[in-house]
């Protein structure tokens, strides 16, 4: 662990307003404030913090449905992210995108994304231009447990492989894909298919937030060094249904409070830091509340936020009939 | 006759031709959910509950959950259809169709020609389509002209679900592969529909109302934009014919082209684009085949030519509307 206190603080306060965010999105969007489906990653922050802590500007991502907390880690505006979720003109995609399709090209960041196992591909086409810019910029694609099955992200991991390109494949694996567990889908292990490639792999615990970003820091440091990709399972879990309004008969009794009380990435990043001595409680919860506030006030600008007009319907299009 | 929702119209073709016939078989993405999970299984019943039910009666070797592999089980679809089962596969929303069209148009459409007539392929592949949930570019999509293109794909669009089960049914005994658009925000629309099976013939047109000035041919969802205008347009004396093709391929084209020849005018209605959609497509064969009854010029309401727009304000503005159905009318008259 070799993180300034400055950077622990930076760490513990991208997980924060993370886990703001989502639960401010969840009670608005079920007071009907939002449009559309959102996919919440609460409960996943330790992965957000700590993958991107290891990326700086030189890096691309490609990333999934789940992606508020990855956005915030990235650090795309907190207001044009929020405004993009309620489909604001003032959004980081002006509200034509959604949260589903947030992206910010300026901050290398490719996107959510729609199609799963679509990022598997980017990330190796971000690879390609990482590595003609000759700056050791490396390219990482996200892909959930379900994500993993599918047949792209195997294609993407041979072209990473045979290429030897900077790419780094993140399963993020809460447990679920929709209603179905990766007990049941997933064939084999992470890490054997990931070797299978001839490309190294390791499991982490997604709960933890140095277990994350120690594995991610030594994958970034081979990509950068043209020692190839390398694939980072990272088990976790999600504090929330699939998508908001998912019922979730499919868990077990009791497994989301099991999960809040004993396996709340904040609350062991929490007890780390403060049993070391590195920082104090009073530290993060003065963080807490200040990113609950900042969130907050995001949450009721966006509300108020212009919305778009017929002009906007088509513009970026270069024909129309 | 009791009312049912074109959710449970569609629910119970399925289950009905289940228990009539063994070797049809249900797979996708959480069609049931939760196969493996510490709680329920079925806790899903498909996406939309489109399935709820059939893992239930059916058991875990007709109903299965798939993992994320739209490329693997729907060519194992394919490749189950042609050896004997009739498999009724679930792509979900109709945007998935990028990462496995190939099981699609190139193997089950192809088997039939291609092995000299000796393949039969009765595969269904249900799919949602069309905008108005605020899903964005992803997931609103229509694109039942693409499957259209392709010889040896049969293309259905039911409009209702009367017509869902009907449609369903003849999907699940008919001998080629069919792909099954269902508007994922007409789940809840109810009407009459008989308890027994029966089926809806595919390439018959539903002639939904008659009159003499203009003919509007719509799809889906968007017969109920053409029967809404109509019904408008007949308090300013405007009498229409509404079509309903329920089947885009095959396409009705005599019950088209009759009622063209009777008003000499058409409007196209498709919540799909401009160029190469259905509204292109019926209005070319229009053109060319009942063009000296034309009294004016044909014209399409569609989608414009972009992605779905995620913002609401975009998305009303880019779904067709009754009052464009109506200007259309009206511009064929003027
Ligand atoms: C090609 C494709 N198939 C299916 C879907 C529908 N879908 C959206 S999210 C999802 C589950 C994804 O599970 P996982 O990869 O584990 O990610 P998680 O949702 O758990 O973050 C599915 C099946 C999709 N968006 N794209
Ligand atoms: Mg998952």
């Amino acid at each position: 662990m070799q993180l300034s206190r400055d950077e622990l603080l930076s760490a513990y306060r991208t997980m924060a307003t993370a886990r703001h965010f989502e639960e401010s999105v969840f009670q608005n969007f079920s007071d009907g404030k939002i449009p559309g489906f959102v996919h919440l990653s609460a409960g996943q922050e330790a992965t957000a913090a700590g993958v991107y802590m290891a990326l700086d500007e030189r890096d691309w991502i490609a990333t999934t449905h789940r992606a508020h907390g990855q956005c915030i880690a990235r650090g795309l505006d907190l207001q044009e992210t929020m405004d993009e979720i309620y489909g604001a003109t003032t959004g980081v995609c002006g509200g034509k995108g959604g949260s589903m399709h947030i992206a910010d090209l300026d901050k290398g960041m490719l996107g959510a994304n729609g199609i799963i196992g679509a990022t598997g591909p980017l990330a190796v086409g971000a690879g390609l231009s990482a590595r003609a810019k000759g700056e050791n910029g490396v390219a990482v694609a996200f892909y959930g447990d379900g994500g993993s099955n599918q047949g792209l992200i195997f294609e993407a991991y041979n072209l990473a492989n045979i290429w030897k390109l900077p790419v780094i494949f993140i399963c993020e694996d809460n447990g679920y894909a929709e209603a179905t567990p990766s007990s049941y889908s997933v064939a084999g292990s992470q890490v054997a298919r990931a070797n299978g490639f001839g490309m190294p792999a390791v499991e982490v615990d997604g709960f933890d937030f140095f277990a994350v970003y120690d594995a991610m820091r030594e994958a970034v440091e081979r990509a950068r060094n043209g020692e190839g990709p390398s694939l980072i399972h990272i088990k976790t879990a999600r504090f929330y249904g699939h998508f908001v309004g998912d019922a979730q008969t499919y868990r077990g009794d009791g497994e989301i409070d099991k999960l809040r009380a004993e396996k709340d990435c904040l609350n062991m990043f929490r007890e780390k830091v403060v049993e070391t001595g590195l920082l104090t409680g009073e530290q993060l919860d003065e963080i807490f509340e200040e990113e609950r506030a900042r969130v907050a006030d995001a949450a009721s600008a966006a509300q108020v936020a212009p919305r778009a007009t017929e002009a906007d319907l088509m513009t970026d299009v270069y024909a129309s009939y | 006759m009791p009312m049912k929702s074109y959710r449970a119209a569609i629910n119970e073709a399925m289950a009905g031709e289940m228990r009539r016939d063994s070797s049809v078989i249900v797979m996708g993405e959480d069609v049931s959910g939760g196969t493996g999970a510490p709680g329920e299984d079925d806790a899903w019943g498909g996406p939309l509950g489109v399935t709820k039910g059939l893992h239930t009666e059916f058991g875990p070797t007709r109903v299965l959950d798939t993992p994320i592999a739209e490329g693997g089980f729907i060519g194992a679809a394919a490749g189950a259809a042609v050896t004997g089962m009739r498999p009724i596969v679930d792509l979900m929303f109709v945007d998935f169709l990028g990462v496995c069209f190939d099981a699609i148009y190139n193997q089950a459409g192809k088997f039939r020609y291609m092995f000299g007539g000796k393949a039969e392929t009765p595969l269904v592949v249900r799919t949602m389509y069309g905008a108005g949930l605020r899903a964005a570019s992803q997931h609103s999509q229509v694109l039942y002209s693409l499957f259209t293109h392709v010889p040896g794909v049969k293309v259905v669009v039911p409009s209702n679900p009367y017509d869902a089960k009907g449609l369903m049914i003849q999907s699940i005994r008919d001998n080629d592969p069919v792909v099954f658009f269902e508007h994922k925000a007409m789940y809840d629309e109810e009407a009459d529909v008989p308890d027994e099976a029966y089926t809806v013939p595919f390439g018959e047109a539903n002639v939904v109302r008659e009159g003499e000035d203009v003919t509007i041919v719509a799809i889906g969802k968007m017969v109920h934009l053409a029967n809404e205008a109509a019904d408008n347009l007949a308090n300013d004396g405007i009498s229409c014919t509404v079509i309903d093709p329920r089947t885009v391929s095959p396409l009705d084209e005599e019950t088209i082209l009759e009622e063209v020849e009777a008003t000499g005018r058409l409007v196209v209605v498709d919540e799909s684009h401009p160029r190469c959609s259905m509204a292109a497509d019926i209005s070319s064969i229009v053109a060319q085949k009942a063009f000296k009854s034309l009294k004016a010029a044909i014209e399409k309401v569609t989608a414009p030519h972009c992605p779905v727009p995620f913002a609401p304000e975009l998305e009303d503005l880019y779904i067709p509307k009754v009052e464009d159905v109506e200007a259309a009318v009206r511009r064929t008259m003027a």
